[in-house]
Order: structure tokens, then sequence, then C-alpha cells
């Protein structure tokens, strides 16, 4: 096979899945717009608090199970997008002869790849078809902005990126991007249940259609934990590890260029967002917040940083 | 913080370094430390790329010294920013060292005895007994040991009760992570007080060794000591560049490698080795890394008299991706004195708009446009010059021309030629020592495994008791979790060890549920 039609064929793939991808998010909506009416339900859970305390814990708005068929059919659609995106990004690699991640296009492909991957198998262990629209539609702008803007011709890649090192990095940053986004989601919508809780507990009527169909605030925030707590040491072995390749390539495994301080301030804020989660006074929205303010500063690193003239790693390749 | 502080000094301090070691000025401090960290992707770093930091002064002479006062041009190394990261570090020692106590403390004492009531728990289960209390005790106690359970049984006459603990490790993680912290802020101390760094531009052929003035650029810490480098010393036998030359990223570079001959001290035998842009030569600690490359146009200046007045390559400072270079020519034994500066362009065009420029990187079709001028080079003032500008105030141009390889110019005035024979490549090495790079690998490395085992560890406990009940007797299991830092709602692994304990008593034989009626 010829490397055009090679380039061909990946491109191709990469639209279908977009054009999947549609779908699923009308789906997703569809599921929204549908949802049937579970039972409310009372919870009394214990744990440990830092006294050593019960800590009893009540779910006080109704939620409904978004429709099933239509979150169900998102799902499977979700899926299908993801193997043709799979497709595109390995016979992008083909192509290039090379990890697929040599330039902006090619890192956006494979994050929105991240996402979704990490979004389907978390979605296996525990029932996350009611966030699909939410993972949807920022991969699908992700996937918009690469196609349209982005889009660079295959090439090798520079020697400073010749590095085993580099496909560690950035694989694990790669799951990074898809966990984060997740937390990020699930903190969003966060907010919309806990306005619901609050309205709910002041005795007023809570109708609207994202409140009533989403987990309790409680429980989001729970997701954005254990999704947190899963990325933030993947996310430190990220960064110890572009340092290593930045020794093997500059001579220093640190030097404060853009791209490094943005990956420094990510790491931070989820630190703090980690304490805050145990500190008093901060679990709930403030951590929420938190979470949401890594997020953009990942993004930030991720795309703001790229565009920055001044950073060593301004190998976009984009403009050229 | 809404307490007010005491009034007595002690109290005062003692309060003080309470708020610093509290959890809450951790997280502030983390957050102000990722908000001071901001304006160092913004602004140009002095550190990194001091001539645009000179340029960003210059085009806002308001803001410009302003900022530079206030640091935001050396943001990583100004006052506030080493505020906030000591005052962190300070608030971390101060937490995680008792800690360390407390755990250690905790780690050798059995855990604590049973709650009064075990019902209010949740997910807790009841059994009745089929055997004696103290066969469905010894039952439980071998059960939880063999799965690395922490067992006391009470009261201590006649025990009535199990009580377990485990997931120790989940603390010792989180130790370990904190305190490797440390460490690595301390390896990246040494790194900056005894590692030295420093740039060299080296021709194709020619050589280099590790003195302090041979370098164009070189830095050490406060306790390098400059006079007693590692005496290492090689050669650039060969560079070899490659580019793109494709459509898509024409002109990017493909490869670089340069065959180096060296030698670990001038006694030493020569080794060779070939240096990549990943791969560098590491030679007595220190690593030599190929950063840049360029060329070294080859240029030879006559007299009137046609006496060799000069003969070199000369390096030139590479201008932009398609290998456009700029450099200069002082040659200050001709009398007068001349001085040439000149354009190199690998594969040279000429158009209205571009003047001449290069196309391509690689030298396809080279040339150089020079200008000639004679007069004081300046070299005499006392003043340092740069040997990339030419200092023209004391002089007078000459003339222009253009020269591809092997052609020759007479000067207009007469005064002699300027030929230019070829050109060499050039190759820049950064060569580095830092002493702290592997001290940080191995703790943030310990970070990392600290880290996990602190998020995913569970600390836990576990108590059986056995109750008389309406003339039976219960044994009731229940269970409790430190869900992590994470103060997690989610019981699953708990009741895990809840049906561990449930199970390994009925298959014993020891316990059997309780039936409906029974209830
Ligand atoms: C250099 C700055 C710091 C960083 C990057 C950092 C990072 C972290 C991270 C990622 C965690 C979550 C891991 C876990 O839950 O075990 C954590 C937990 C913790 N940190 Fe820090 N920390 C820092 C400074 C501090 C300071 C100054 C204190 C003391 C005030 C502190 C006290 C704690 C405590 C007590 C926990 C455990 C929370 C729990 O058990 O729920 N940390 N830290």
């Amino acid at each position: 096979m010829s490397p055009e039609s090679l380039a061909r064929i990946s491109n191709v793939m990469i639209y279908s899945s977009m054009l999947v991808l549609t779908f699923a998010m009308f789906s997703f909506a569809a599921s929204f717009a549908g949802g049937r009416r579970r039972a409310s339900s009372s919870v009394t859970e214990s744990t440990m608090s830092a006294g050593g305390a019960a800590v009893l814990t009540q779910t006080v708005v109704e939620t409904e199970i978004p429709g099933r068929r239509a979150s169900n059919i998102g799902i499977s659609l979700t899926w299908l997008a993801f193997a043709l995106l799979l497709a595109g990004v390995v016979l992008r690699g083909v192509w290039a002869g090379r990890a697929p991640w040599g330039n902006m296009y090619e890192f956006s492909i494979t994050a929105a790849l991240g996402v979704l991957g990490v979004f389907l198998i978390a979605n296996t262990r525990i029932d996350l078809r009611w966030l699909g629209l939410f993972i949807v539609i920022p991969v699908l702008l992700t996937l918009g902005v690469a196609v349209t803007v982005l889009y660079t011709e295959a090439a090798q890649l520079v020697p400073a990126l010749k590095s085993y090192w580099l496909v560690i990095h950035v694989l694990a940053a790669i799951i990074c991007s898809g966990a984060f986004t997740i937390a990020a989601a699930t903190a969003g919508l966060s907010f919309v249940s806990d306005r619901a809780e609050r309205k709910a507990a002041a005795g007023v009527e809570v109708t609207g259609i994202l409140a009533t169909r989403i987990p309790n605030a409680e429980r989001l925030r729970s997701i954005t934990n254990k999704t947190l707590a899963f990325a933030f040491p993947l996310w430190t072995f990220t960064v110890v590890a572009g340092a290593i390749w930045a020794e093997n390539a500059w001579g220093r495994y640190w030097g404060w260029d853009p791209k490094e301080t943005w990956a420094f301030i990510t790491w931070v804020i989820y630190a703090a967002y980690l304490h805050a989660r145990s500190t008093a006074g901060w679990r709930g929205n403030k951590a929420s917040l938190i979470a949401l303010a890594g997020w953009i500063a990942f993004l930030m690193n991720y795309f703001g940083v790229n565009f920055l003239a001044n950073s060593l790693h301004s190998y976009a390749g984009v403009g050229s | 913080m809404t307490n007010l502080p005491p009034m007595t000094n002690t109290g005062f301090f003692r309060w003080l370094w309470r708020q610093l070691t509290s959890m809450k000025t951790a997280l502030v401090l983390l957050f102000l430390l990722a908000l001071a960290s901001v304006p160092g992707s913004v602004y140009p770093q002095r550190g990194v790329d001091p001539i645009k930091v000179r340029n960003f002064i210059t085009n806002s002479p308001t803001w410009g010294p302003i900022l530079d006062r206030l640091g935001f041009f050396e943001v990583y190394s100004s006052p506030w920013f080493s505020a906030v990261y000591l005052l962190l570090f300070v608030s971390l020692i101060g937490c995680v060292i008792p800690r360390v106590g407390v755990h250690y403390r905790a780690m050798r004492s059995a855990p604590p005895p049973v709650p009064r009531i075990l019902e209010r728990f949740a997910g807790t289960r009841e059994n009745i007994a089929t055997a004696s209390t103290e066969e469905v005790l010894s039952e439980v106690t071998e059960t939880l040991r063999k799965a690395k359970w922490r067992v006391v049984a009470g009261p201590v006459e006649s025990p009535t009760w199990v009580a377990a603990e485990k997931g120790y490790l989940r603390e010792t993680g989180n130790l370990v992570f904190h305190l490797s912290l440390l460490f690595v802020l301390a390896a990246i101390a040494i790194g900056g007080l005894f590692g030295w760094k420093g740039n060299v531009i080296v021709r194709e052929g020619s050589g280099f060794s590790n003195t302090v003035t041979q370098y164009d650029a070189w830095g050490g810490g406060r306790y390098t000591d400059a006079q007693a480098l590692p005496p290492f010393s090689f050669t650039l036998d060969k560079f070899t560049v490659d580019f793109e030359r494709g459509v898509a990223q024409r002109g990017a570079p493909r490869a670089f490698e340069a065959e180096m001959s060296y030698k670990v001290d001038p006694t030493a035998p020569i080794e060779h080795r070939l240096v990549e842009v990943n791969e560098p030569l590491v030679v007595s600690g220190a690593k030599v890394f190929l950063v840049g490359h360029g060329y070294a146009p080859l240029i030879k200046v006559t007299d009137e008299t046609g006496k060799a007045v000069f003969e070199d390559a000369v390096p030139f400072l590479p201008q932009d991706g398609n290998g456009t270079a700029t450099g200069v020519v002082k040659i200050p034994d001709s009398t007068p004195q001349l001085g040439i500066q000149a354009l190199f362009l690998p594969t040279a065009a000429l158009d209205e708009v571009l003047g001449p420029h290069s196309t391509f990187p690689g030298p396809d079709d080279p040339a150089v446009f020079m200008s000639a001028w004679k007069g004081d080079l300046g070299l005499n003032t006392g003043k340092p010059q740069s040997v990339y500008r030419l200092v023209t105030d004391n002089m007078t141009k000459i003339g222009l021309e253009q020269l591809k390889p092997g052609q020759s110019w007479t000067l207009p005035d007469g005064s002699g030629t300027v030929a230019f024979l070829g050109y060499k490549r050039w190759a820049s090495f950064q060569i580095a020592y830092d002493p702290g790079k592997e001290i940080a690998l191995i703790f943030a490395a310990l970070a990392i495994i600290g880290l996990t085992m602190s998020l995913f560890i569970r600390r836990r406990r576990v108590w059986v008791k056995v109750v008389e009940r309406d003339g039976v007797t219960v044994i009731q299991v229940a269970g409790i979790m430190r869900a992590s830092t994470l103060e997690d709602k989610d019981i699953g692994a708990l009741s895990e060890d809840l049906d561990l304990v449930e199970q390994a008593l009925q298959a014993a034989g020891v316990a059997r549920g309780i039936t409906e009626e029974e209830r």
C-alpha cells in the first residue's frame, strides 16, 4: 500500500469516527430527554472520619436513570468511534513510521483516543453512561480543531523527539488526559447536583433536565476523587519521565520551560485538590473547583503552550 | 483561621507554628506556588533567553524595568517565589516529621479495642455461634492473621471480641511521599550549588578541552571549583547533518551525528563515540550534549602585497530555520584594520522582497553576502567585544559583494582580496555536570511509589464481637474504613473483608447465618 493511501485511509477513519461520535452525542442527549424516574433512595453509610466518628449521608434529590436504550446506543456508538479512531491513529503511525505523536495534530487525535478509551474502560467498571455526553462533546471539539486547524502532513520526528522516553512520557500523558477530563466533567456536574440538592433541601421542587438525571453531588465528587487518585500518581510519573527525557536531550532535567512550568502547575493544583479532600470545609464545591482549575492548567499545557514561541517544546508543527 | 492568637510570646509562636503546619495553610501555599509559577511561562526568563528579556525591556520602557525589579524575568529565583516554596517546605517538615513518630508508635501498638455498639456501622453482619466463644475468636484471629491483619483480643481475662487493623502502609506511603519531596528539593539544591554547565561551539576537525576559558558561556554553582574541572578533551572528527526534503515539514532537522574522539585526561588513551541528540557523551561524570549546529565559512584575506593576513573557518550564528547565518571577520593585523560583516546562506536565493535569503538549511547552493570595512576595529579600547559583532564606529565601508565557494573579491579600494574558500560545519555542545540528578531521580521514584501506596492502600479496621442476646450467642462482624484521603463513602473493599471473616467462620463450622424467623 502506498503511503498516500495509508494517509487517506487514516483521515477517512478519523472523519468517520467524528461522524459516529456525533450520533453518539445525539444518543446521549436523547437519553436525557427521555429519562425514567428512579425511586428516591436514602442511603446511610459510615466512614471513619478524622475524629473516628461515623458519618451519615443522605441522598435528597430524586434522580432518574437516563433513558437506558438511548444511552446504551450512545455507548455502543462510542465504542465504534473509538475503534475507528484507534485505526486512524495507528495508520497515521504506520504512515509516519513512528509513534503517532510528533506534532499537535497527532497529539490531539491521540489525546481524543485516550479520553474515549479511559471513559469506555471506566464505564465497564462503574456505570458512567450519564457522563457520555460530557465526554463526547470535548472529544468532538478536540477532533474538530485537530482536523481543521492543526492538520499536518506526517513527517519524521526532529532528532530531539527520537527517544523511547518520549513514547512512555506521551503515553502516560494521554491516559492522564482521559482521566483529567472525566474528573473535570464530574466535578463540573457536581455543581449542578449540588445546587439541586440545596434547592431540594429548601423545599423547592427540582425540575432541571440535567439535575434530575445525574447522580447526586456526593457520588459525582467521589468519582472525581477516584479518577484523580488514579491520575495523580500517573501524572507525577509523566512529569518525571519528561524530566528524564529532557535530561537526555538538553542536559538538564528541569529548566522551567513553559511546557514544564505548566506541567508543574497542573501537578501542584491537583496536589492541592487531594489536600482539599481531607481538609475540613474544603471537601465539597471548593474541591470540585480545584479539580476544574487543574484541568484548565492541563489544557493550557496541551494547547496553550504549543503556541508560545519561546518553548523548547515548540515542535508543534503548526503552520509549517 | 478564625481563632485569635494568644498574647504571650511562646503562646504566640506555638500558635503561629500550628497555623503554619496546618493542612489549610499547606493548601493555600500550594495554590500560591501554582500561581507564582505562572508569570515564568508568560514573560521571557533570563536563565532561558536573556536576549528576549533585553528586547522586552527595551520595547516597554515603562513596564519593563518595573517587572524586572519585581523579578518577573527571573521568577524561579525571585524572593517571592522562593518564599512560597520555602514556607511550603517548612510547613511540610512541621507537618510530616511529627506524623512519622505518631505513625511509628501506631504501627507498634495494638489496634484500639472494639467500640461499644457495633450496630451503627454500615454493613454489620450477624451470625449465630455454633461453637464456643473461644473457638470462634481463635478462628477469627487465625483467619485475619493469615490475611496479614494486626489482631488483638480482649478483654484479657476472658476474651469476647477481636479487633484487627490493616493498611498501615497507607500512612507509610504518605510519609515516604512527602519526605521524598524534601529530598528532591535537596537534590536540586545540590545540583545548583555544586554543578556546572557550559556551552561551546566546535568546528568540524577542531577540538575542545574542558577548562572554563574554552567555553563560550559557562556557569557554575556557589561551591563549584571552576579551576578544577575534570580534564577531559575531545575532537569533533566528523559531523553529519540531514534535513527533511519532503514537502511536509521541509527543512526540519532529521539527523545529527557527531563522530567524536575523546580523552578522559591528557594521558588517557583516545576513545571514539558517536554522539547524537538524545545520546550524549558521558565523560568523568559530565554529559556532553549535542544541541545545535551551524556553518563556519572558510575565509581567506590577503593584503595588497598578496600576503595572507587571515585564513580560518569562522563560526556564523544561525538566524532562522533555513540556515541563514550571520558572522563577522576581524583582521587586526592589516593596516588599516579590516572588518567583514557577512551573511552565509546555505541555499542562496535573492528576491525583491526578502533580499538575500536561504530557502533550505542544507548546503545545496551556498553563498556569502559580505560588506567590508576599514579603519579601527576598536579592539584596544579595553572594552570587551563580541566576536559576532563588528563595531563600525571608527570604520568606513568599502564595498559589498556576493561570493560563491571558490570565488574571491578584490576590494574596490585595492587594499586586498577576500576569498570564500568553502565552509565547515560546527556543532554546539552543552556540557553539564549535575551531582544531584541521580539523587533527584531516586527520590522522585520513591515519591511515586509512596504516593501510589498512599492512594491505593486502604486503612481499615474489623471487629468481631460475641454477644448473648435472648439466650443465643450472636457473632457481630463489623468494620470501618479510613477511606484514604479520598473520604470516600464506598465501602466495597470493607465488605470484602467482612465477607472473608464471615465465610471463614461458617466454613470452619463455628457459625451459621441467621434465618428469617430468628430475626
Ligand atoms: C510540597 C508540597 C506538598 C505536596 C506536593 C503534597 C502532596 C500531597 C498529596 C498528593 C497527597 C495525597 C496522597 C494521600 O492522600 O496520601 C497528600 C496528602 C497529605 N498531605 Fe501533602 N503535600 C504537600 C505538603 C504538605 C504539607 C505542608 C502538609 C502539612 C500541613 C501535608 C499534609 C498532608 C496530609 C496530612 C495528607 C494525608 C491526607 C489524608 O490522609 O487524607 N502535605 N499530600
